[in-house]
């Protein structure tokens, strides 16, 4: 695998080189990485590449990320030869070095990390970069499974013994393991209401796993819950605040994946996911209290209806989002705390999870 | 040479009634009044004529003497050269010398030319000529005796066969006649020519109005001229020929009906020589045929057979009437004799070094009844100053116009040109601001100025229409430069963006695939190549001052020391922050 890397990388470099030889304009290809390069194909569950590319050559727009594509290349190929590796804001220092080719800011190099990771189909992990962020903790019933990065001997956490804390979920997360007999998955969207699941040991009752996204999933979570969810056979339940943000980011990502990382959505996502969060339906059957949407919310909401391949493809969302829109309103996961602090746990989930007609796909 | 139209004095005469017993207040007035010469009242008046201060009054004798020296030149078909010397003798005085290769004066001519008011005027033709300025240089002849008491001396040859002949004169302010102090012949240097001694009072300061301005602007709008000047301060200053031609000699024209006014019809009815009313408009006008004038008297509900003299203020209105009731034919057009656009810009490359002029000569057009020729140049940028409003040159009939640039309509018109589109920043009402010197010519038989002064040009419609023209004429020419030096400079801070990364592109090529130092290089060379290729030759728009061959440089800083701005047209608040914002270049996800 990671020999096939260098040979990739390469390849690329050579086909350049001969292209410069010949006295023909070099050039990258790297497929444009956008909502509007994806396609959604339901049986397949996740966004996939639509085959619109974009070229980096010699001209005034392109060629200094030209330079930077064939930098970073290079900085991958000795990452990889030296069996080291960087972070992604470790990457962006190091090209700090590379003269007028240097990343301003750090989103400019993800960038670029990510076109090259599309480029070659392989994720950055393999190329020997790897993310800072961390995300998703989880308690309840389920023992990972890992290795001593020393010894190679095995690790058993026990996620049920983790107090009033969690585990989190590590960066890589292709080599664990999974042992248990919980019933479901339960992804949260704040850690505030996963406090309150972990705090009244709800996945005890529920017999199920719980697992704070803490916002829109990182790849590392989307993983670990699709390989959970595969290896265990377990079906995966989102709760979310019931506002667009939750509807067409977290709940979206997580389920389909993302246009920016379209190239790698086939194994960062979980398309068994389904939505039992506040749906605007909830708002009203729940006589939950509300905010007033903003300006930015109506725009996410059309861009939604308009432009989001899985929401084109699903009618009750279009429903759903419609009708939020009438509404004028959203809802947060604790306004359910209206009805007693404990009413999520003893009323509204074991409801939800009951009742298959108030989710939404 | 003096043509000067001109009845002042006719009109400020006034005649005591001879007789009556009993003495009446008017009887006692009637012994003060008598006749006013014309000599006497430019005496009370000459700031009519351009004698305001002793500043203009050297810039109006040298004005006079100059024009009257190329108008000869050019009437004798003579390639002008003209030695004009200023020499300062203390107390506020001058000595102001003007010599030309003209034609010279037949000796019986010279006291009346040079000493004599309103001589010399033809009165019923017209002519493209500088000689409209005043009243002519026996004006300045009598300033000279006013001031200081002197003589004029006047040396004049026709050709080698003829004796040169010098004078002193002076003049009879009471009987209008010349006084002549000393006649003889002489040896001259010249085979023929004309030179011009006075001694004035006036003052010389440097600037924008002086005559060092005067005659390098002259110089500009009279290619074809050799000016020799030596200044007070005993500076010799060569403006040199620039075109070995001549202009075009402009044809007399009796004047177009549509142009002649009450006053003027009333003398030429009177003057004329013809015995009928249908004669005299054949006669004495032109594009008036024998069918034409019959249609004017039917018009005018006139008998063709009336006769002229008899023809009372009455009738000369109704006749007036019935011209302009008749549809006439424009005047003809060789009258006008314009710089031509090719000279006019040999003209400016010589004075102004820039990167780019254009100059324009729009055909000829009539207004009430005068033909007349709009040009325009423009010189933009090189070593001129952006931040100020552009530097105006006003011409007319190749006479630079060095005062009143406010009120003038070639002013007025290039305000009223909208220039942001041609490149140049402007604010309301204001001239545009930019590095360029914007030049405006119109040549005419008769050049309609707003005053006595003859320093700006009055606002006719067709006149402010035409140049207008001819000034967005050449602000589309500088459009194009100046939008195409944009194009050029953007394209070139493209390419050097893209050279940037290059060695960086080399390097990582170089460090992925294990090259050599060799390759490196070449893949450097070759990514030249490859640019240079996809990319085309860069056309070079730098501004190189040396590549103005016309150039003087010694003759631009003539007259710019000691700026006394006359006008307040800097306007500082010129919209600047106009610059079109560069391309930005941002790296990363920056994809086409």
């Amino acid at each position: 695998m990671v020999k096939d890397v260098i040979k990739q990388i390469l390849g690329i470099a050579q086909d350049i080189y001969g292209k410069i030889l010949q006295k023909k304009q070099p050039e990258v290809e790297t497929p444009l990485r956008a909502l509007s390069n994806v396609k959604y194909d339901e049986k397949k569950g996740y966004f996939e590449l639509n085959g619109k590319m974009k070229k980096r050559t010699l001209t005034a727009s392109s060629v200094k990320s030209f330079a930077q594509t064939l930098k970073m290349l290079d900085l991958s190929k000795n990452i990889v030869d030296t069996n080291d590796i960087a972070t992604k804001r470790e990457a962006y220092y190091v090209s700090k070095n590379w003269g007028p080719a240097r990343f301003n800011e750090q989103p400019e190099s993800d960038a670029v990390m990510d076109d090259i990771e599309a480029m070659l189909m392989v994720n950055r992990e393999q190329m020997g970069f790897i993310p800072e962020e961390k995300g998703g903790d989880i308690a309840g019933k389920l023992i990972v499974i890992d290795k001593d990065s020393d010894t190679g001997k095995e690790i058993k956490i026990d996620c049920t013994k983790m107090g009033t804390g969690a585990y989190s979920i590590p960066i890589s997360v292709e080599h664990l393991k999974f042992q248990t007999n919980a019933q479901f998955i339960l992804a949260i969207e704040t850690a505030g209401m996963f406090q309150r699941l972990v705090k009244h040991k709800y996945w005890k009752k529920a017999n199920c796993i719980l697992i704070s996204l803490g916002g829109v999933p990182t790849r590392a979570c989307r993983r670990f819950i699709r390989r959970l969810s595969d290896d265990k056979k377990l079906p995966v339940y989102v709760f979310t605040d019931g506002d667009p943000y939750g509807f067409g980011s977290i709940y979206r990502t997580l389920k389909v994946g993302s246009g920016n990382a379209a190239h790698i959505n086939e194994y960062f996502c979980v398309p068994q996911a389904k939505f039992i969060g506040i749906t605007p339906q909830d708002i009203i059957d729940y006589k939950l209290p509300t905010h007033p949407l903003k300006e930015v919310d109506f725009k996410k909401i059309k861009d939604l209806i308009k432009n989001d391949p899985f929401v084109q493809t699903h009618k009750p969302w279009q429903k759903a989002l419609k009708q939020l829109y009438k509404m004028k309103v959203r809802a947060e996961q604790q306004a359910l705390a209206k009805h007693g602090l404990n009413f999520v746990i003893s009323d509204y989930l074991p409801n939800k999870i009951k009742d298959h007609k108030t989710w939404l796909p | 040479m003096t043509r000067v139209i001109f009845v002042m004095a006719e009109q400020t005469t006034l005649t005591g009634n001879p007789a009556g017993k009993t003495k009446t207040k008017a009887h006692e007035l009637a012994t003060k009044q008598r006749d006013i010469s014309v000599s006497e009242f430019f005496e009370k008046n000459r700031h009519l004529l351009g004698f305001d201060n002793k500043r203009k009054a050297l810039m109006t004798t040298i004005k006079e003497a100059v024009d009257n020296a190329l108008d000869a030149c050019e009437e004798a078909r003579v390639m002008p050269e003209l030695i004009v010397e200023v020499i300062e003798m203390g107390n506020d005085r001058f000595r102001v010398i003007v010599e030309d290769n003209g034609p010279g004066i037949v000796k019986k001519q010279i006291p009346n030319i040079f000493a004599k008011l309103l001589y010399g005027s033809k009165f019923h033709t017209l002519c493209q000529s500088r000689g409209q300025q005043g009243i002519g240089i026996s004006a300045s002849v009598l300033y000279s005796q006013l001031t200081t008491g002197r003589s004029a001396k006047v040396i004049s040859r026709i050709s080698r066969k003829h004796h040169a002949y010098y004078y002193e004169l002076g003049i009879d302010t009471i009987k209008n006649k010349p006084l002549i102090k000393k006649e003889k012949e002489i040896e001259w240097d010249k085979d023929q020519g004309t030179r011009i001694q006075l001694d004035i009072e006036a003052s010389y300061l440097g600037g924008s109005q002086s005559i060092d301005e005067y005659l390098k602007e002259t110089a500009i709008a009279n290619p074809h001229a050799t000016i020799i000047y030596t200044n007070p301060k005993a500076e010799q200053i060569i403006f040199p020929r620039v075109v070995d031609q001549i202009p075009k000699e402009p044809k007399e024209i009796k004047p177009h009906p549509y142009g002649v006014e009450l006053g003027m019809m009333m003398r030429m009815l009177q003057a004329t020589e013809a015995k009928t009313l249908q004669v005299f408009l054949t006669k004495e006008f032109t594009r008036v045929g024998s069918g034409t004038a019959k249609l004017i008297c039917e018009n005018a509900a006139l008998l063709p057979s009336t006769r002229p003299r008899t023809m009372k203020r009455e009738m000369t209105e109704q006749l007036m009437k019935g011209i302009k009731e008749t549809k006439l034919i424009a005047p003809p057009m060789e009258c006008i004799s314009p710089i031509g656009a090719d000279s006019l810009e040999k003209g400016m490359r010589k004075e102004i070094n820039a990167e780019f002029y254009a100059t324009v000569t729009r055909s000829p057009t009539v207004y009430r009844g005068n033909p007349f020729v709009i040009e325009a140049g423009i010189a933009y940028g090189g070593d001129q100053p952006g931040d100020h409003a552009v530097r105006m040159l006003r011409f007319a009939n190749r006479v630079p116009l060095l005062y009143q640039q406010g009120a003038c309509a070639i002013t007025k018109s290039t305000i009223a040109t909208g220039w942001r589109s041609y490149g140049l920043s402007q604010s309301r009402n204001a001239l545009p601001v930019g590095p360029a010197t914007i030049i405006v010519h119109i040549a005419s038989v008769w050049v309609p100025f707003t005053s006595e002064s003859k320093e700006s040009i009055a606002h006719y419609p067709e006149i402010m229409k035409e140049i207008r023209l001819a000034l967005q004429d050449v602000g589309r020419k500088l459009s194009s430069y100046v939008h195409k030096k944009k194009r050029i400079l953007a394209e070139s801070k493209k390419r050097g963006h893209i050279e940037t990364f290059m060695p960086i592109i080399a390097d990582s090529l170089k460090d992925l695939l294990g090259l050599k130092d060799d390759d490196k290089d070449k893949i450097e060379e070759y990514l030249s190549v490859i640019l240079e290729h996809t990319r085309g030759n860069l056309e070079d728009t730098t501004f190189d001052p040396s590549k103005n061959l016309d150039y003087d440089k010694e003759l631009a800083s003539i007259g710019r020391n000691g700026e006394d701005e006359k006008s307040g047209h800097d306007d500082p608040k010129g919209d600047d922050g106009k610059k079109e914002k560069e391309q930005e270049e941002t790296g990363a996800g920056g994809e086409q």
